[in-house]
């Protein structure tokens, strides 16, 4: 286990925009509290033909390292519009966005792939598992490009699913394809994991495990952990609720005692 | 219903554009040959009838004008014409190697005569004019000679001035050749018309003539006429009557025309049947990958009959471009065509035609083919129940891959057995971009083996088999003795004399009219090799060698016994054993040991020409000696001979060929494009999650082209071999009556095909890659497996 990887690096700074953040009250002691992202006044405008979507309408938003984020509400209100931005995959139409010094805003495409490549792990609702590979080498494929990547058995057994390395994604349920797809996702040790409604797709009994799965990996390797979801159940098991609505970010939530996924009811 | 249409070709008209290109190249192919073909038909029917092409001829020595009326009298016959011909050799001053003509008589008081002057420039010539004359026009060309020039001719060892007077052309030289050449050359060689007056003094003929043409009633028994015609002529040295189909020029078009058949029927048709199946392969992928979206149609409420009529209209209007296309471009081209084909077949005018049976035939075929395919897919497509489509394919076993047991994809990263995972899964798929790529492979080598094997035939011809420098032909034979004179010209190495004779050849029902050609038991200037390229030798023994087509054309094998008749003198018919058969690729020919033949016609040694080797230094010398010897009736200069044939068989040939070419590598790059286009819509997920998880541009287009390239490389081997088959079909359908040609594709040809391929799916990568580039990543990821 390699945890002192996580402790950031001495020379990232602590964001000077996190004092702006309204609403940023925690009982984390202020020195631990090392910001990863930092967006400010972000704003994202689709371009529909005629008419214009805003997406987001000025999001000002702040993540610190080894924090468990939900990020809550309604569909169309935004949520995955700023996950893909503060994972590189898209950027906004204004406002400025940071990942510790590095900003987002000003990288061009190849920038952003390497900042994927190194920093960023990433779980859709839709697992998106390269069918033609085993659960190992979908896992493996990550651990190619990585710099200092987890053993892929390492990973698997993460999630609970070493014992089906050797299966392909059409022999796996849903919810364990899902698990691959996490495996997958913390294969490269990212800083960073972005789930985008994971359990969307799963029913609550294997949304759970998945959830679990998830948190076990937040609290084992500390990683940034932001999951989105339109379940404000899920929400309970956080560290933070960001809500979002209609493209602004309506609260932020500090939950006092995080529950644990089994614990969760919807 | 409609606006679907519109969304699908928003989306898939660069696709589309490009399976339409594939069948348009096909039918535009079709129609470029067919329209040619029918073009020059139409022109050569109208040219004939318009200027009376005679249609029956006959050669004789010298018959008194009274003949004439026998012939005429002839049942059958409609109009006789009496003419004298002759060859004789011009002197021109600036050119080394003596060029030669042939007088043809004109009646100058005859209106509208058979084997009409087409009058291009100047007049015709007036009957108490001495010298006056008209020209070929290809001759004229080549010489720049205009009205008003003049031309010296060697009359019976005497020069004589001819004034030109006018520039013209007929259809009874359409094509002109100097007997003994291949082919033509406005140099060398032309026709020049005088009027009868004036050559019947020069070649003291008054009141003679050596040369009929008949024109026949419209139910006249053409055999019975020839019989006739050949007894009363006999007695005067006819060497038999012939119909249009021994007439040189005719011949000559007949033979272009039946090979452009070939080149207008069989290498097209292969085209059209190659696009209009990997049309078919085409749109039969793009049909399966848009199950989901039949699919939601259907559960949407549409009817199965609706979405097929979705796509047919889809195929349709495909189609429907590749027609437009063709047509357009197939006319285009066939005009140019003709153009290039009209620089050695002289016509007046040419009536450009549109080949329509044929365009509308190319495109039912095409449409046919693209619908059969459709329907497969689309039968496919809609028996899925909307769920079943919906949900993802069933497990795959990928334990049972060659790849796997093989352990190969060990030794992989898990990107390299992400390629060959796909690969060998998706068989159909996969199998169906190799056939796809396969077929332009092999397209690529039958639009250009010609080229090889023309090489092969000039190189055999030249070369190989024909090895003096310069022949000669003599008005009249000569005898042994004067053949001295010819061995004691300047510089001549080695001297080969040869007897021809004018016979007729028969077995069964068949016969064939042929110069039976007398050589030397072992030649070794002028050599007739086999298939092998052996030297064949003529032993003196009762036999005949014939050549391989003249032995199909006799319906004759090796054994059996022919009738020979000598045509030029009244002799009993011979039979002769055919004592050997040889196979090459020459026109039917028949050879016999000359000494036999001298005793055959019961004379000593007479020779009807000879063959020359010559020191290249002192050639010059030699053809101002041949100019003076009245004997001499034509030269042939072998490496002109041979130059010539390149350049025309180049240039008749080139169009062809860079229309093959170019077809064959934009049907290459229609099949390529669509591979890697489909390619790049199957793996778009993959590759998207690639990206996602922070694999490179670069990385990514690693797979996507690995896949391409394997395809690729299996592709040549397979096409290589499907491009020899197809190649050899069509040089079956070249083998003409008289024409055989070999299948001779180098290694070049193989590499160049190799190499447009290549290059077809480097270009088409490069295009997937931009597209790759520019792929939404969470669009692809926001949708549903
Ligand atoms: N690529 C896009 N083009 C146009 N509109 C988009 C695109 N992506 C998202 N939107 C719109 O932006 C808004 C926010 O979308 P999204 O971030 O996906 O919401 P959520 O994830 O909260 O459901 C929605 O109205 C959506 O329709
Ligand atoms: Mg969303």
């Amino acid at each position: 286990m390699s945890s002192f990887r996580l402790n950031l690096p001495d020379h990232v700074q602590v964001m000077k925009a996190a004092d702006k953040s309204a609403g940023q009250s925690s009982d984390n002691s202020p020195t631990s509290r090392t910001a990863v992202f930092t967006a400010h006044g972000l704003t994202k405008v689709y371009r529909m033909g005629e008419v214009d979507v805003h997406a987001l309408r000025g999001v000002d938003v702040e993540m610190y390292a080894g924090e468990f984020v939900v990020i809550l509400g309604a569909s169309g209100s935004g949520k995955s519009t700023l996950l893909n931005i503060l994972g590189g995959l898209d950027v906004p139409t204004s406002g400025r966005v940071s990942f510790r010094d590095q900003s987002l805003t000003d990288a061009d495409e190849d920038d952003l792939t390497e900042y994927r490549r190194e920093h960023i792990g990433f779980v859709f609702q839709f697992y998106n598992l390269i069918a033609s590979l085993t659960a190992k080498e979908n896992v493996a494929l990550v651990a190619d490009i990585a710099k200092d990547p987890l053993e892929p058995e390492e990973a698997l057994r993460k999630v609970g699913l070493y014992d089906r390395r050797d299966h392909y994604p059409s022999q796996l349920s849903g919810g364990e394809q899902q698990r691959v797809a996490i495996a997958r996702a913390i294969g490269k040790r990212p800083d960073v994991l972005l789930c985008d409604e994971p359990t969307g797709a799963l029913d609550v009994k294997t949304g759970v495990i998945v959830l679990e799965a998830i948190a076990r990996i937040n609290q084992d390797l500390g990683t940034l952990t932001a999951v989105i979801t339109h379940n404000a159940a899920i929400a309970e098991m956080a560290d933070r609720v960001i809500s979002l609505s209609d493209g602004r970010v309506a609260e932020i939530h500090v939950n006092q005692n995080r529950k644990e996924a089994k614990e969760l009811v919807w | 219903m409609n606006r679907l249409m519109i969304a699908d070709l928003q989306r898939m008209w660069r696709q589309g554009i490009a399976i339409s290109l594939l069948l348009g190249c096909g039918i535009a192919l079709f129609v470029m040959t067919n329209s040619s073909m029918l073009s020059l038909a139409k022109t050569r029917q109208q040219y004939y009838q318009d200027y009376r092409f005679g249609e029956l001829f006959t050669a004789l020595v010298r018959a008194p004008n009274s003949l004439a009326d026998k012939v005429a009298a002839v049942p059958g016959v409609q109009e006789v014409q009496t003419r004298i011909v002759r060859d004789v050799l011009l002197d021109i001053p600036e050119m080394v190697e003596p060029a030669s003509c042939r007088l043809v008589s004109i009646d100058t008081a005859a209106v509208n005569p058979m084997n009409g002057i087409h009058l291009l420039l100047g007049r015709f010539p007036s009957d108490d004019q001495r010298s006056e004359v008209i020209v070929s026009e290809l001759f004229a060309h080549g010489h720049g000679f205009q009205p008003g020039d003049s031309l010296t001719c060697i009359m019976g060892g005497r020069k004589q001035k001819l004034q030109i007077v006018g520039i013209g052309m007929s259809p009874e030289y359409v094509y002109v050749v100097q007997p003994g050449m291949l082919i033509t050359d406005d140099r060398r060689f032309g026709v020049v018309w005088m009027p009868r007056r004036q050559m019947a003094a020069a070649f003291n003929m008054e009141g003679a003539f050596n040369n009929l043409s008949i024109d026949l009633l419209p139910k006249a028994n053409v055999d019975e006429v020839i019989f006739q015609v050949d007894r009363l002529t006999k007695r005067y040295g006819g060497t038999g009557a012939y119909d249009r189909e021994d007439q040189i020029s005719h011949r000559r078009v007949a033979d272009e025309m039946s090979q452009m058949k070939t080149f207008a029927f069989v290498t097209p048709s292969i085209f059209l049947a190659v696009s209009a199946f990997l049309f078919n392969i085409v749109f039969t992928r793009l049909i399966t990958q848009q199950t989901e979206q039949i699919a939601t149609l259907r559960a949407f409420g549409y009817r199965p009959r609706e979405i097929g009529w979705h796509y047919v209209q889809m195929v349709i209007l495909l189609v429907v471009v590749a027609t437009i296309f063709g047509w357009v471009v197939g006319l285009r081209l066939s005009w140019w065509m003709t153009s290039e084909y009209i620089k050695f077949f002289r016509f007046p005018t040419v009536d450009h035609q549109f080949a329509v049976t044929h365009a509308v035939g190319a495109v039912a075929i095409g449409a046919g083919a693209a619908l059969i395919g459709t329907y497969a897919a689309i039968r496919k497509a809609i028996r899925l129940q909307p769920a079943e489509a919906m949900r993802p394919a069933a497990p795959k076993d990928y334990r049972g891959l060659i790849a796997e047991r093989t352990g190969l994809s060990k030794l992989m990263t898990p990107v390299g057995r992400m390629v060959v995972r796909r690969l060998e899964t998706n068989r159909l798929a996969t199998t169906l971009s190799v056939l796809g790529m396969s077929l332009a492979v092999a397209v690529l080598v039958l639009g250009s083996y010609m080229r090889n094997t023309i090489d092969f035939v000039i190189e055999f011809q030249f070369e190989k088999s024909q090895r003096q420098d310069v022949m000669l032909t003599f008005v009249d034979t000569l005898s042994a003795a004067s053949l001295h004179d010819v061995a004691h010209l300047p510089g001549v190495f080695a001297v080969e004399p040869y007897r021809t004779v004018p016979v007729r050849l028969r077995n069964k029902t068949r016969t064939r009219r042929v110069g039976l050609m007398g050589l030397d038991t072992n030649p070794d200037l002028y050599r007739i090799l086999n298939d092998q390229q052996q030297p064949v030798s003529f032993p003196v023994h009762d036999g005949l060698t014939v050549s391989q087509k003249m032995a199909e054309l006799l319906d004759a094998k090796l054994g059996d016994e022919i009738w020979i008749d000598i045509l030029d003198r009244r002799q009993p018919s011979y039979r002769f054993q055919i004592a050997e058969v040889f196979g090459n690729f020459t026109d039917p020919s028949a050879y016999v040991n000359r000494q036999q033949l001298h005793a055959l016609l019961g004379e000593g040694e007479q020779f009807s020409g000879a063959f020359l080797s010559v020191d290249s230094d002192a050639i010059q010398d030699l053809y101002a000696e041949v100019k003076q010897m009245p004997t001499v009736a034509g030269v042939v200069d072998k490496n002109a001979a041979e130059a010539s044939f390149r350049d025309t068989v180049a240039s008749s040939t080139s169009l062809m060929r860079i229309v093959n070419a170019v077809f064959s590598g934009l049907i290459a790059l229609g099949v390529i494009y669509n591979c890697a286009i489909i390619i790049l819509a199957e793996r778009a997920r993959d590759l998207a999650t690639l990206r996602v998880m922070g694999f490179r541009r670069r990385e990514v287009s690693y797979v996507l082209l690995s896949e391409l390239a394997v395809i690729t490389l299996v592709s040549i081997p397979i096409g290589i071999p499907i491009g020899y088959g197809l190649s050899y079909v069509a040089t079956l359908a070249l083998d003409t009556e008289t024409h055989r040609f070999p299948l001779v594709i180098e290694r070049s040809t193989y590499s160049y095909a190799a190499i447009v391929i290549v290059a077809a799916a480097s270009l088409s990568a490069l295009y997937v890659r931009r597209m790759l580039n520019s792929l939404d990543l969470v669009a692809v990821l926001k949708v549903k497996e």
